[in-house]
């Protein structure tokens, strides 16, 4: 393997990447002076439905959540465990598109200016969309960061080098198939920080030990000044604030919308209670990484 | 149409077949993309891996297949000399093996230890279980429930062999969910996992590997024909889903411009029903399954289902160079509905003693409108790439008969 990948931008400096918001340095900035690792919690866009969703997200930062990650809705997530593919479907059959996964962006953002979106999916929705188009919405709704699953380095031309140029971030995930040999390929054109997959599988399935975090993170740090996030496996308040020890942020996903599901009633739609639940969980899960570093 | 100097240099280094082909893959296996790419560079350069697997397609596979003149059809038909390539007389009764060997001897120098493969009509999932056993190499095989129910002869065959079969329970549970949930597999195991690739899609080095290793199709037909008639063919026909035994018969012909390429789409229903697996004809350019292709896929950009009588080309995708080669215009795509290749099944049954497999048949049913508009000194080979015993509970099926 070659570390030297033809990105399609090799002269890429400053003049290739625009001003972000700014969002999520201050954040980081932030948990750095409240000396605590971050929260980053993932839900899905539209699931179970746009309404319900749109309340989740609203109070997730009330709940503690520092970052927030929402998944685009795709039909066929590969690097995505039973959960979540589950999710994606809800979303779509309740109607939920790329341009819906903006419009809440947006809304939310009318009542929030400062904690960091994160989008998450798979590029064909976005390609489709068109790119320049879509990252001129992006940014438009108030959207801080993309994580794209599908777009390794290799590919970076389509969508990280516009997207850095749009002043949007693109957060590469590093894998532990990652070797120091490939990592400075990974972190080249990464930006606001680095999402650690703690396994090697989809999310929500196994869980890493600590030990494996601590050395993969020290690794990291060795090659980068950006803030490590951990994510994959991570269901508990306690696992939750084991990582926010060891690392900057930790992500968790699969665990948050598992509570959704089960608030689900029969015919599939969002029981009464669904989002206090939800948010409940979340507030759980802040608990345990404010208190890791206490 | 564009005219290039060559139409066999490609994928360019970064896989791409023009816009088509790449790599979209999770971070996680990319680094595994890169060793296989690596392996497969090295290997089809040494004359002894070359020679291995020229070995076990000689004797254990049966090749080379005949070249067989269909008399009684090119009567019929009243028009073009009407030659099929007999893949479905290959070991396991398909065109699949030719890869699957190929793969699984890579694997092997790779120093692999277990093997997946995704599977719809089950015909690459028994080819790959073959070859696991007769390589000693655990196997899995991912298969929607879908295709395990209209497929249950094939899912009894790989079990024989000491296959695992996982039933795929996401999205429609046919081919497209198969290789999702095969990709799970892959991320999941990915230091000791091969996964074998049915088709010529799939991420970079796929498409072009596959490729290759099918080529023995088009390579035989080439000597076969000069044999028989001195000459080269004028025209050859194959169905596609993916698209592997299309490729195998075309790419070493492609530089040949008096030789013309037709492939056949499944058109299901009907195109204008929307239920069919045509992604040329009924889709446009997305990202799916590790490359850029035509796909069949909604305003928003979500995959559809496609829809065949066949189960080897209901997938909404098709092979990034195959997307190439119809945007260059090289060969054309057309397609053929679930009742003319039904139609074309029973024809060719009564008629050459050949029970086709229900994919070869949408060949078949081009064929049956192609040859009458032909002259008779015209040569036509179409790829008859497996065969039917395992469509017979559909086709009965489809003709109310009960078995």
């Amino acid at each position: 393997m070659s570390a030297a990948i033809d990105t399609g931008n090799t002269g890429f400096g400053d003049t290739g990447r625009a001003a972000d918001s700014g969002r999520l340095a201050a954040k980081f900035e932030t948990l750095r002076r409240e000396g605590r690792g971050g929260l980053v919690t993932f839900v899905t866009a539209g699931d179970p439905d746009y309404a319900t969703s749109l309340r989740i997200v609203q109070g997730l930062p009330g709940a503690g959540a520092d970052v927030i990650e929402i998944g685009m809705p795709f039909t066929d997530p590969m690097a995505d465990g039973p959960s979540i593919q589950a999710a994606s479907l809800r979303a779509l059959r309740a109607g939920m598109t790329l341009r819906g996964t903006l419009k809440l962006v947006t809304e939310f953002r009318q009542t929030d200016a400062e904690t960091p979106i994160i989008l998450m999916g798979y590029y064909n929705p976005i390609y489709s969309y068109g790119v320049e188009r879509f990252l001129t919405d992006a940014r438009a709704a108030g959207v801080d960061g993309l994580i794209v699953v599908d777009l390794p380095p290799e590919e970076d031309g389509e969508l990280c080098l516009p997207a850095l140029a749009a002043g949007i971030n693109f957060i590469r995930l590093a894998t532990p198939t990652t070797d120091d040999k490939r990592l400075p390929t990974v972190l080249a054109n990464t930006s606001g920080f680095v999402y650690y997959v703690s396994i090697t599988g989809i999310t929500g399935a196994a869980t890493a030990t600590e030990e494996a975090i601590t050395e993969a993170v020290g690794r990291l740090r060795r090659h980068t000044d950006l803030p490590v996030a951990v994510g994959f496996g991570i269901t508990t308040p306690a696992a939750a604030a084991s990582v926010a020890r060891l690392a900057d942020a930790a992500v968790v996903g699969s665990a948050i919308v598992n509570r959704i599901t089960a608030n689900l009633d029969e015919t599939g739609l969002a029981a009464p209670g669904l989002v206090d639940d939800v948010l409940a969980f979340v507030r759980t899960l802040s608990e345990g990484v404010r208190a890791a570093r206490g | 149409m564009q005219r290039l100097n060559t139409y066999r240099s490609g994928p360019d280094e970064h896989g791409h077949f023009g816009i088509f082909g790449g790599r979209f893959v999770a971070e996680t296996l990319m680094p595994l993309i890169l060793d296989v790419e690596g392996a497969y560079n090295a290997a089809k350069v040494d004359p002894a891996f070359k020679a291995e697997l020229r070995h076990y397609l000689t004797h254990y596979v049966g090749r080379p297949s005949p070249l067989y003149h269909a008399e009684r059809l090119t009567a019929r038909f009243g028009g073009a000399k009407v030659y099929f390539k007999r893949d479905e007389l290959n070991h396991t009764g398909a065109h699949k093996i030719n890869n699957c060997m190929g793969q699984i001897l890579l694997a092997r120098r790779m120093g692999k230890r277990r093997i997946i493969a995704e599977t719809g009509a089950g015909q690459h999932g028994v080819a790959t279980a073959t070859v696991c056993a007769l390589f000693d190499l655990p196997c899995t095989i991912y298969m929607g429930e879908t295709d395990i129910e209209r497929q249950k002869p094939n899912v009894f065959r790989m079990k024989l062999l000491g296959a695992e079969v996982k039933a795929v329970k996401s999205g429609a549970r046919t081919l497209k969910d198969a290789m999702n949930e095969a990709l799970r597999d892959w991320v999941t195991n990915v230091e000791d996992t091969f996964y074998i690739i049915g088709t010529v899609a799939g991420p970079h080095p796929y498409p072009a590997m596959v490729r290759d290793f099918q080529s023995v199709i088009g390579e035989e037909v080439r000597e076969q024909m000069m044999s028989a008639e001195g000459r080269l063919p004028d025209s050859l026909v194959a169905c596609i889903g993916g698209g592997s035994n299309a490729m195998g018969l075309f790419y070493p012909f492609l530089d040949e411009p008096t030789v013309k390429m037709v492939a056949v789409e499944a058109a299901g229903h009907g195109i204008e029903t929307g239920a069919h697996a045509a992604s040329l004809t009924g889709g446009r350019p997305g990202v799916l399954h590790g490359n850029r292709t035509y796909l069949l896929q909604d305003e928003d950009g979500q995959i559809l289902e496609g829809h065949s009588i066949s189960a080897g080309l209901d997938y909404p995708g098709i092979g990034p160079e195959h997307s190439w080669l119809h945007d260059v215009g090289r060969v054309e795509y057309v397609s053929a509905t679930d009742n003319e290749a039904l139609d074309a099944f029973q024809m060719c049954s009564r008629m050459e003693g050949i029970i086709p497999a229900l994919e070869p048949a949408h060949a078949l049913a081009a064929v049956i409108k192609l040859a009458p508009t032909l002259p008779k000194d015209h040569l036509l080979v179409m790829n008859m790439c497996g065969r039917g015993d395992k469509d017979i509970f559909t086709v009965a099926d489809a003709l109310g008969v009960k078995i």
